[in-house]
């Protein structure tokens, strides 16, 4: 694929003895949202975390093949420049508790210990909110905590403070998922702008969101990926039963 | 079965009621010419009610489907089918009923001259048969006989192509009988309506079913 930003060769992930993703081969083109789908313990947000390597956090945890990130395996880059580069956002909003929205913003330089001017991240705090289409609604209260914030507003934030750190690739899992019909839609609106800058991966049970916000979309079942394709094509033709069914609700 | 499955089934056989519904009609206006029967073809017209009631449950059905359940894939493919279908059959229907309505305008009854040699009889069993054979591809998703409804179509066309000659040729050697060779033709060309909307009905099933669109090609 020409465009390609992130690419999955032979990729498999283990828990100790249990092999819960297996063999992926997938190509992410850059710019694209591309949604993951599958039925729960199907293997997909183990996946999405092997992408940025949070799957080795946990004990036992190990992968085999390669994940390639712009033709070089992540596997092979220093974890904390992979975070850098690769973005995650969770299922529950997580702003740093103590933290105002400001430092939330630049949290990433704190923790990795980056010394930045205090002129340049009022930069990267306005671009990064603005980003996250979140500046106009808390330009003014900026110093307050990032949990007075609403559900939605909060994972703005937590999208902000992935996005300041200049990633190429945005992980989303389920980001919605704890959040009501407006602030989804406004999710779900960001998402289209951010595509223009950034690549977005979406882990996401609700099908109706992978139709409307990704380019393409995965079908995972069991740990394999049974379709990966144009989202149009998937739920209007799925070529596999298996997604069929799924997609569907006639899984059994 | 789930709520979403029961619902589905139920506007499969809300269309094959409608399709039973259209063909009774279209039998009848048969029947009423054959036998110039004035009642019967009033009775087709006052059923046409009954058409348009059932095409708007069948709207009205889909539409809440797919307000309630966002349907995907073979499920959508087949909502939007059905719809389309409905439409079709109920067109049909209106065609039964213009048929109908000539019969009771209509002075005398069709003369067996005419009816041969326009092939008018030919024309309503082809169209009938098609439209029977259309509905069978539906119930049972049997795209090969959907397929055959494009070729005997031809057949319809064929006959309305030749129907301006014939008519031309009755009405020099029939002078008095102008207005029965009008009613004549008219009915030919609402059945070649029924061929060109069972062929979009065929179509629709093997999008349903196939996931592919012939329309147009």
């Amino acid at each position: 694929m020409e465009n390609t930003i992130l690419k999955a060769i032979d990729f498999d992930a283990y828990f100790g003895e249990n092999h819960v993703v297996k063999k992926i081969n997938m190509e992410i083109p850059k710019n694209n949202v591309v949604a993951v789908m599958g039925p729960s313990g199907c293997g997909k947000t183990t996946f999405l975390r092997c992408i940025n390597r949070m799957h080795e956090l946990i004990e036992g945890a190990t992968t085999k093949g390669k994940m390639m990130l712009n033709n070089e395996d992540v596997y092979g880059m220093h974890p904390i420049f992979v975070r850098h580069k690769i973005g995650m956002v969770f299922q529950r909003p997580n702003p740093f508790p103590n933290l105002s929205i400001y430092d939330n913003v630049i949290a990433g330089y704190k923790l990795n210990g980056m010394k930045i001017a205090k002129r340049d991240k009022d930069i990267i705090v306005e671009q990064s909110l603005q980003k996250a289409a979140l500046w106009n609604e808390v330009k003014d209260s900026l110093h307050k905590k990032g949990t007075f914030l609403s559900g939605g507003q909060q994972q703005r934030l937590c999208i902000a403070r992935a996005i300041a750190m200049e990633p190429e690739v945005l992980l989303l899992d389920e980001p919605t998922s704890a959040l009501d019909p407006i602030s989804t839609s406004n999710i779900e609106v960001l998402l289209h702008e951010l595509k223009n800058n950034y690549t977005i991966i979406i882990v996401t049970h609700n099908m109706q969101q992978a139709g409307r916000v990704s380019d393409k979309t995965a079908f995972f079942y069991m740990g394999e990926l049974i379709e990966y394709d144009i989202t149009k094509n998937m739920f209007t033709n799925p070529q596999d039963k298996r997604t069929q069914n799924y997609i569907t609700g006639r899984f059994s | 079965m789930t709520q979403f499955e029961t619902e589905m089934q139920d506007v499969k056989s809300e269309v094959i009621r409608m399709w039973q519904l259209v063909l009774s009609q279209l039998l009848k206006s048969r029947e009423a010419m054959l036998n110039f029967d004035k009642d019967l073809a009033r009775e087709v017209i006052a059923r046409e009610k009954r058409v348009n009631a059932l095409e708007l449950k069948i709207d009205s059905d889909c539409e809440n489907i797919f307000a309630l359940y966002c349907p995907v894939a073979i499920d959508l493919r087949f909502l939007l089918a059905a719809l389309k279908i409905n439409t079709n059959l109920e067109r049909i229907g209106d065609i039964a009923d213009g048929i109908s309505r000539y019969i009771v305008d209509s002075p005398a009854k069709f003369n067996r001259e005419i009816l041969e040699s326009t092939q008018l009889l030919q024309m309503f069993e082809g169209s009938i048969s098609i439209l029977t054979d259309a509905q069978a591809a539906f119930e049972f998703e049997n795209t090969l006989l959907a397929r055959t409804i494009f070729s005997r179509d031809d057949m319809l066309d064929e006959i309305n192509k030749n129907a301006d000659n014939n008519i031309s040729k009755y009405i020099l050697e029939n002078l008095k009988n102008i207005n029965e060779a009008l009613f004549v033709l008219s009915i030919i060309r609402k059945l070649e309506r029924v061929g060109d909307q069972s062929k979009n009905i065929a179509e629709e099933i093997i999008f349903y079913v196939e996931a592919k669109v012939l329309k147009h090609q």
